[in-house]
């Protein structure tokens, strides 16, 4: 059966040899594929068609993969539940009638459902690592400059990452290690330090023997019954593998959704300035109504005709929080609880490998639960956020299920340790 | 604090978004909640950050660039090679 989870069916043959050779991928929405419209979930890009790829679309087409389609996401990128997409809701291949989470939802569904080998998607604020662990697969959120953003659509830009989708650790590894890399064309990439281990694949080797895990208090407290039970068996099973697990304090997360959204919303109500129905997007200029000849009501009515309603609140939120009088109020505070987030995490690695939590405090919504209170949406992404403003790689691996459905577990790592995660993730399947 | 109607409706006229009046009242509504949670950040201590930033810098080399076929594939309007925008009275 149908989960919706692709918005475009498309074929693009890579080259014949190569690690991903006879593997399929589904490219989430946001990224371009040139020649593939790429709609952004969004109704004013519904006919968008892009004259470039993403760098990250041809190396993995370079490694030999296929592209077998572009998938649905929340508008931009701006939700927990694909539900915000202008092209329908994608269901949870693994648990029906619920959300596959969000803003990815579309990769993890084809992935889930087998529709896709792997999948790429972007990861602002936890868009790759919510869809995985409410579907059932693995994802991986890169250190901030690992992976190329070039031709990724922007919603946050000091936040987001391209990451892989995938069934299993190593085969997330393999796509990670397709991607990884520094880019010309994107000048915020660099290169992990030297003697940093980056045989991505070879590290998934689940030798978790004498691993410190770090457990932040603050992520487990909040989370519900059935996801703390499942979190529990999780540790165990490193504990049993030779880990050490501690519990360790994270005081700064409990101001990281504030600081999240106000910084997202900032860079959103900027980089969505660009869709103004001139170069690319719907028209708003139609003559009929009233708008002939003023710029500023042309751009509004083709901007309202545009957006879906995710989209303008963070939009006209964003707009609030760096205009006149509030800037330092909301912009500049959000800025030093974003720095206080990162030394959190400096001083936590001081004494821990890597640290360990539930990746979502909750099962997958049912569809249409979230979508009339946006704060209650917002909050669900309490434990993804501080790695964004961290700018910290992350990974989440199936680790059980409760009644509702799937349940993730988050492992999170200093910068340019994603062999670690993949290491201490290979161990929980 | 409290959002009223106007507020959203200065706000939405800054980012250059009509809205409908029903829209108006339910994000009123919505940005009170919000921003009241945002209120948290006051709270948060001053700290250094200390975030190593480096210049990346290439040599200003030409290039190919897009044609301007492919520039204009996606305007709505086009005219002698240029896009078009709405008439300014």
């Amino acid at each position: 059966m149908s989960h919706n989870a692709f918005i475009t069916d498309a074929r693009i043959d890579g080259e014949d040899t190569g690690p991903l050779a006879g593997l399929t991928v589904g490219i989430k929405d946001n990224i371009s594929t040139a020649g593939v419209r790429t709609t952004c979930g969004s109704a004013t890009l519904a006919e968008y068609v892009p004259p470039y790829s993403a760098t990250v679309v041809d190396r993995l087409l370079e490694a030999g993969a296929t592209v077998v389609g572009k998938t649905n996401m929340d508008e931009f990128g701006m939700g927990t539940t694909t539900e915000t997409s202008a092209f329908g809701p994608t269901e949870n291949p693994a648990a029906e009638g619920r959300v596959p989470g969000g803003s990815s939802g579309g990769s993890a569904a084809a992935v889930a459902a087998g529709e896709a080998d792997v999948a790429l998607g972007s990861d602002t604020g936890g868009s790759v690592r919510c869809p995985a662990a409410f579907c059932g697969v693995v994802g991986i959120k890169p250190t901030y400059g690992l992976v190329s953003r070039y031709g990724l659509v922007a919603y946050a830009n000091s936040l987001e990452q391209i990451g892989p989708l995938a069934p299993t650790v190593e085969l997330a590894a393999e796509a990670l290690d397709a991607i990884a890399g520094p880019d010309p064309r994107d000048a915020t990439t660099r290169a992990p330090p030297e003697g940093t281990e980056t045989d991505y694949p070879a590290a998934a080797d689940a030798d978790v023997e004498g691993m410190t895990v770090g457990v932040p208090t603050e992520l487990v407290e909040g989370a519900d019954d059935g996801v703390r039970t499942v979190f529990e068996d999780a540790l165990d099973e490193l504990r049993a593998r030779g880990a050490s697990v501690e519990a360790v304090s994270l005081p700064s997360v409990e101001t990281a959704v504030q600081a999240y959204y106000v910084i997202a919303m900032s860079e959103a109500s900027s980089n969505l300035a660009r869709f103004d129905g001139v170069r690319y997007g719907t028209d708003g200029e139609d003559g009929e109504d009233g708008t002939e000849g003023n710029w500023n009501d042309s751009f509004a009515a083709a901007r309202e005709a545009g957006f879906g309603e995710e989209v303008k609140r963070r939009v006209l939120l964003g707009t609030y929080a760096l205009s006149a009088g509030y800037h330092d109020k909301y912009y500049k505070r959000a800025q030093d609880a974003r720095a206080w987030v990162k030394r959190d995490f400096e001083e936590a690695f001081e004494s821990v490998d890597l640290l360990a939590s539930p990746t979502m405090p909750v099962p997958p919504f049912e569809l249409g639960e979230s979508l009339e209170d946006p704060l209650r949406m917002y909050l669900a992404d309490a434990n993804t956020v501080p790695v964004n403003l961290a700018n910290l790689p992350a990974i989440s691996v199936p680790a059980g299920e409760t009644d509702e459905g799937p349940v993730g577990v988050q492992f999170v790592a200093p910068a340019f340790g994603e062999a670690t995660l993949v290491r201490a993730g290979s161990a929980l399947e | 604090m409290t959002v009223d109607d106007e507020e959203v409706r200065h706000v939405a006229s800054l980012a250059r978004i009509d809205l409908d009046d029903e829209e108006v009242g339910r994000f009123a509504e919505q940005f009170d909640d919000i921003l009241a949670y945002f209120e948290a950040l006051e709270d948060v201590p001053d700290v250094e950050d200390d975030t190593e930033l480096a210049n990346v810098m290439r040599p200003d080399e030409v290039r190919e660039g897009l044609t301007q076929a492919e520039a204009l594939r996606n305007a709505p309007e086009t005219e002698d090679g240029y896009f078009k925008g709405p008439n300014v009275s």
